[in-house]
């Protein structure tokens, strides 16, 4: 059925389910992720189908448990580690950024850690200062890691179980605004290759790039400069590293211009590289100074008009756009 | 603290695998910080002198399949684990035919082939990761069993308790040998900690653990062998805690003024390395000509890998930047 929809944590389960089904080697672990099935429902019932053996919960215990996955995914497994918010990833900082990311090269490549580390980011509704952040940026800086951060259900699904087929450590961030979003999942075989960037939405006057939970931001901004006749492309790089440069280097030559939409704050964040890419590769393509929305330089604060202040909303992405459409061409 | 009674009249062959690997090590390492000293060998150098016993008791109770999971102390668990010197040497001398092609160097050499998780620059890393591959082999239904060699250093990292209590409450076939060579770096143990018997903290989580002398290579064996019997019976994670000390400072360049001589002269009185060659000749009944054999061959192999390490190429720039293309 063509029409089929899941929803975002739907998506993911289907993809550990066909997964786990498939490679004996895959087996997961996490905070209250087993009978409970997870904090945001995505592991539910795969206890029951696969046994405590692969689906284990743990104790309130990062670095031990990401370094478990670390050594594990070396001596030939492919685990999946569930940390319950990126915020507490920070814990096991050294078993990601010291150990997976480095192990290939400093066995000259004859050692691998296909690892993944599954985790949620970004605001949502007053969790405060310590459960809101959106650190990709931690994870992009870093050599060694691929960074995902899929949008919708089917990206979702398709990223994860490309995820558990190759060979790298993995960060695979999901959004907690997303779980409940439903999209189209098509039956059957769904794998998205890493560093394949989606077009949400075409459009040709100018390009928005967003990833995770300000895509759906973004594509509603996109409707509504559509009334005001401004047609906008939406551009989603789904993996963050790799990241398809030739796809956001094809939109900008096409539009002209180009708003980077970021949830993370400014300071720091893949959207400056990203805009310095475009910068240095397309120049002489840009009708307009690339702009970038962000999040304000802040933690999250409870209050939540504060929390939304801090974050980019619709608005803040209609008003770049039309900044970037009034600037006069060169 | 330490067992009295052998529990088996050691085999000659044992005796020998351990003196061999014994002397190997200390071989390895007395030579290398000549090579450390020509030039040959570039940055850090954590030699293992002193602490042989340990590394070549433990692995001499493991099989094939069974993994180790290193230190930045590395070179001694790497031979003991069957590396060969040809291509530790080259590491070392950051060539193309090293075990990590140049890449890893001493702090991270690694012979994955042998189920070696490598050497480690992080302090206590090689505890959750041991646990990793022993996890591995459990949801695999593998009976194997991961030894990681960890320190009285890592001891204090929060990671040692973490991991070590999820290979406890999930049976996992570990071993945690803590390398109590009672420094961390130039701290001394009873300034880093209360109690400086550190199996206690295996014990306090329900661990079964044991103290021994590190120094004694038999002994090892036997603790490690019982150990691995146990594991594979389903009755895992085990500590030991291997007591021992240092010949030098930290690392190559530190002279290690801050040890005690009459404790280093204690120890040295107990050296590892005689004690395996002693044991083979007295146990084993071993001739003089034997040990002389070995020694000689083990000095003419280290010999021929830096022969053949010094015309060996290195990677080059353009084959380092087609493997990190994907980066």
């Amino acid at each position: 059925m063509s029409d089929r929809e899941l929803m975002y944590r739907e998506a993911l389960r289907e993809a550990l389910f066909e997964e786990m089904e498939l490679n004996d080697e895959v087996f997961i672990i996490g905070e209250g992720i087993a009978e409970r099935g997870g904090s945001y429902k995505v592991t539910e019932g795969l206890l029951d189908r696969f046994g405590a053996g692969r689906v284990r919960d743990t104790p309130i215990s990062e670095a031990g448990m990401i370094g478990v996955g670390v050594g594990a995914a070396i001596a030939g497994s492919r685990p999946i580690v569930e940390i319950l918010y990126v915020d507490f990833a920070m814990l096991g900082m050294d078993m990601i950024v010291n150990q997976a990311a480095k192990f290939r090269l400093m066995t000259g490549g004859k050692g691998r850690v296909p690892f993944i580390l599954r985790t949620q980011g970004g605001t949502g509704g007053g969790v405060a200062a310590q459960h809101s952040q959106s650190l990709e940026a931690l994870f992009y800086h870093i050599p060694g890691l691929r960074v995902v951060m899929p949008s919708t259900p089917a990206d979702a699904k398709g990223l994860l179980k490309y995820a558990l087929r190759q060979d790298d450590p993995v960060m695979f961030i999901e959004h907690k605004h997303l779980y409940m979003n439903k999209g189209h999942v098509p039956e059957g075989e769904l794998i998205i290759e890493f560093g394949q960037a989606d077009i949400k939405r075409e459009g040709t006057d100018v390009t928005l790039i967003a990833w995770s939970n300000m895509v759906p931001r973004t594509l509603e901004a996109a409707e509504e400069l559509a009334t005001m006749g401004i047609s906008a492309e939406v551009l989603d790089p789904r993996t963050l590293v790799p990241l398809d440069r030739e796809a956001i280097l094809k939109s900008v030559a096409k539009t002209n211009r180009c708003v980077i939409v970021q949830e993370a704050v400014r300071r720091g964040g893949i959207a400056s590289d990203i805009s310095s890419i475009i910068q240095e590769e397309a120049f002489y393509d840009l009708d307009a100074p690339v702009q970038i929305v962000a999040g304000l330089n802040t933690p999250i604060p409870f209050n939540l008009v504060l929390e939304q202040a801090s974050v980019p909303q619709k608005d803040d992405v209609i008003a770049a756009v039309q900044s970037v459409l009034h600037v006069d061409t060169f | 603290m330490a067992k009295t009674a052998r529990p088996n009249t050691p085999s000659k062959e044992l005796l020998e695998k351990l003196f061999t690997t014994a002397f190997r090590i200390r071989n390895f390492e007395s030579e290398g910080i000549k090579l450390y000293r020509q030039g040959l060998v570039r940055g850090y150098f954590h030699p293992y002198l002193g602490q042989e016993g340990i590394a070549t008791g433990a692995c001499a109770a493991l099989e094939d399949r069974d993994y180790i999971a290193s230190t930045h102390r590395g070179h001694g668990h790497c031979i003991a684990q069957g590396a060969e010197v040809g291509g530790m040497v080259a590491e070392l001398l950051q060539k193309e035919t090293g075990y990590c092609k140049g890449y890893g160097g001493s702090m991270h050499i690694a012979d994955i082939s042998r189920n070696n998780l490598g050497a480690n620059g992080i302090v206590g890393a090689s505890t959750p990761l041991g646990v990793g591959a022993a996890m591995a082999s459990q949801v695999r239904g593998s009976d194997a069993v991961t030894v990681a060699f960890s320190t009285d250093g890592a001891s204090n990292n929060g990671t040692f308790l973490e991991s070590l209590n999820l290979a406890a409450i999930w049976n996992l076939n570990f071993i945690l040998i803590v390398e109590n060579n009672q420094y961390a770096v130039s701290t001394k143990l009873e300034e880093a900690t209360r109690e400086t018997e550190l199996y206690k903290r295996g014990e306090a989580i329900g661990v079964e653990s044991h103290r021994i002398d590190g120094n004694d290579p038999l002994l090892v064996y036997e603790t490690v062998a019982d150990a691995v019997k146990k594991c594979r019976a389903g009755l895992g994670p085990i500590l030991i805690e291997a007591v021992t000390f240092r010949h030098s400072g930290h690392h190559v360049n530190d002279p290690g003024k801050y040890m005690p001589e009459e404790k280093l002269a204690y120890y040295k009185e107990r050296d590892p390395v005689d004690r395996a060659r002693d044991n083979f000749i007295s146990m084993g009944k071993a001739a003089a000509s034997e040990v002389e054999a070995i020694e000689a061959d083990i000095k003419a192999e280290f010999e021929a890998a830096v022969d053949a390490a010094k015309v060996a190429g290195e990677v080059t720039v353009e084959d380092f930047q087609e493997f990190v293309a994907d980066y």
